[in-house]
């Protein structure tokens, strides 16, 4: 071996013998691992330790409202479409305390929630994952204001992503140009052969992680043969949403009948907001002791999808499901990008797996888009 | 599309969701339910630095109960000193209505957009308010006031249910005196009532204004401000002249929540004041 590290950028090949080196090089820079293991018949994103808790051989098949995991024989450790899970309950957690107030009678002492995760690495994000991330960096980080929760554990973790071989029929990276292979935004990209990773460096943290796991500058074989796992994952894409012209689309059928027809199916649960990646809404709790001299605040996941969430004084702007449903779209796919620049959507197909009465987003948008009206 | 993250520093930055203690200083009693609240930063430092322009709002936090987003109601010009009307509607809005003299409310703000203040100098405004709309307006009366000649004519077209739920009034003769005409209306009179009586859009009937010199600054329930922009359209007023300031439910003010999204607008960032222009084709969608 010519050097100890790769260079950043550098595609080397990783021996799977040696994969838990790299676990091991983590957890001694003190980074606690999550990723995807195997749990109550689905895959999870959950504290990990070993790649023997990843899910080697499990493969997904997933369609409108249908989730099922098997067993296939395989040396594969990422074999599977995207987790049940999206990463957003990590840097964005379903509940999170903002402050405590001590009141003692007009001395109010303000304590913030300065507690933080700590250094976490995030083992096989997958491409569309990656951007969800990115785009909830927007929301939460790049803004006129910063969310210290969210920028705080951000910063500190490490993004091992893993391009994907086998998407379910349920993903449409390719046409929210989120993948199926990472181009940027993590420390180290995998793509998984037979017996080997091919490992795309990405940054000095994920040249360092590297040390000592045996890796080699991939063969020009090694690259095509990776080129070939994401290409042959394209061709397996056939979820498709045409959006070059969406969000018009959208905005100029907002009467459409196709808002009623999907109102009478919905059933406005909130599981795909919940699933979604990207999805940031939220609302704030407040609880105290009975004195009511101690008081605390906690932010927890919302849904546009509640009555609450748009309820005034007065009434209720979406009272509805249809308007409901409306919202839930039209902010996905169309003003998102007014407000920030890009779509919502990164194509993970989670919102269409995980409805109970399998609403899927992509029919809905052809359905406004075939029959629109004038 | 991925974007580079860009690392910051490991400890955690200030939330902008921690309100700052204001203790309040006055309570003026302005309609059944309705009350002014004047606040004043516990921290001298903050309560040095504050400044906001008519139209903005803060949230206002009472612990174990809540926050919500109010108006602030005083002059601009006096910063120190922040005034709220309070109209008891909620469980958090009434816990406020209990409160005395001397008690501490959690505040954070300013947030949110402004009047057009500079947009408006040497031209005509026309103030259309309903109920308690008035109170995001009332700054724009007051620094009115203090440069009245700046301004051409300021026109206040103002409505509420009945007499009794008139704000501000005994105010309307110094604004009159210092040459702001004030129309006042109510849905119902009473015995004593010897004002107009109907819609606020009506008052429009009452007034000529030359419609390329006039910008028009309207606040109220929505119902009402569709017929506002109605009439405003009517006489040749552009779309970019009439300034809405909408309401819709709120968390955080800074962006987060999501809660007060009106298509593309956060209502909390590009709002509470839109130009209609912006708001057109949502303005008025039912269930929107």
């Amino acid at each position: 071996m010519a050097e100890s590290l790769p260079r950043v950028s550098a595609r080397v090949l990783l021996p799977k013998a040696s994969f838990q080196r790299v676990f091991d090089n983590l957890q001694a820079a003190g980074f606690t691992l999550l990723g995807p293991t195997v749990r109550d018949s689905a895959i999870v994103l959950e504290e990990i330790t070993r790649v023997e808790e990843l899910p080697l051989g499990w493969c997904d098949e997933q369609a409108p409202g249908k989730y099922r995991l098997e067993k296939k024989r395989g040396s594969r450790y990422f074999d599977y479409g995207v987790s049940s899970h999206s990463w957003k309950q990590f840097l964005f957690p379903p509940r999170r305390k903002l402050f405590s107030i001590e009141k003692h009678a007009s001395q109010w002492t303000i304590k913030p929630n300065e507690n933080g995760p700590g250094r976490r690495a995030f083992i096989g994000v997958r491409p569309c994952d990656l951007n969800a991330i990115s785009i909830q960096d927007h929301v939460f980080v790049t803004g006129e204001f910063r969310d210290p929760h969210y920028s705080h554990a951000r910063e500190q973790i490490f993004v091992l992503a893993v391009n994907c071989s086998r998407p379910s029929s349920n993903c449409f990276c390719t046409s929210m140009k989120t993948g199926p292979r990472a181009t940027s935004g993590f420390d180290l990209a995998l793509t998984e052969l037979p017996e080997h990773f091919v490992v795309e460096i990405g940054s000095e943290a994920g040249s360092e992680i590297m040390r000592d796991t045996g890796w080699q500058l991939a063969t020009a074989f090694d690259l095509g043969r990776a080129a070939q796992v994401t290409e042959q994952a394209e061709e397996r894409i056939d979820r498709e949403v045409r959006t070059d012209d969406l969000p018009q689309v959208l905005y100029d059928n907002l009467e459409h009948p196709r808002w009623d027809e999907v109102a009478t199916r919905c059933l406005s649960c909130t599981n795909c907001t919940l699933v979604c990646p990207t999805c940031f809404c939220s609302t704030v709790e407040d609880s105290c002791d009975l004195r009511a001299t101690v008081s605390e605040r906690t932010r927890v996941w919302d849904s546009c999808f509640t009555l609450d969430f748009s309820r005034v004084h007065g009434g209720n702007n979406r009272p509805s499901i249809r308007a409901r449903y409306r919202q839930w779209l039209t902010h996905k796919l169309a003003s998102w990008i007014d407000q920030f620049g890009f779509s919502g959507c990164v194509g993970c197909g989670r919102c269409i797996t995980w409805c109970p009465v399998g609403i899927d987003l992509t029919e809905e948008l052809q359905a406004i888009r075939t029959k629109a009206t004038p | 599309m991925s974007v580079a993250f860009t690392p910051m520093e490991t400890r955690l930055p200030l939330d902008p969701m921690l309100p700052q203690p204001a203790v309040i200083q006055a309570i003026q009693p302005e309609a059944a339910g309705i009350s002014t609240f004047t606040l004043k930063f516990s921290d001298p430092a903050e309560a040095a630095a504050y400044r906001f322009q008519p139209g903005q709002f803060n949230m206002l936090y009472l612990p174990g109960f809540g926050e919500v987003a109010i108006s602030l109601s005083s002059d601009p010009n006096e910063p120190g000193r922040l005034g709220h009307t309070i109209r008891y509607a909620g469980s958090v809005t009434r816990a406020i209505g209990r409160l005395k003299v001397g008690d501490v409310i959690g505040v954070r703000g300013p947030y949110g957009s402004a009047w057009p203040m500079e947009a408006g100098l040497g031209k005509n405004l026309v103030l259309v308010a309903g109920g308690i709309g008035l109170a995001p307006l009332r700054p724009v009366i007051l620094a009115v006031l203090r440069e009245r000649q700046a301004f051409q004519r300021v026109v206040l077209l103002y409505g509420a249910r009945t007499p009794a739920d008139l704000l501000y009034t005994a105010e309307f003769a110094s604004w009159q005196e210092h040459g702001i005409e004030v129309h006042p209306t109510v849905d119902i009179g009473n015995e004593s009532w010897r004002g107009l009586v109907g819609v606020v859009p009506q008052l429009f009937y009452r007034i000529r204004v030359d419609a390329k010199q006039t910008l028009v600054l309207t606040c109220g329930p929505e119902i009402m401000m569709r017929f506002v922009i109605y009439e405003a359209l009517a006489r040749r007023i552009a779309k970019d002249s009439i300034f809405v300031s909408m309401e819709r439910n709120m968390k955080c003010a800074v962006g987060f929540c999501g809660h007060c999204q009106f298509g593309p607008s956060f209502i909390c960032k590009q709002g509470p004041v839109l130009k209609f222009s912006a708001l057109e084709p949502f303005f008025g969608r039912e269930d929107f």
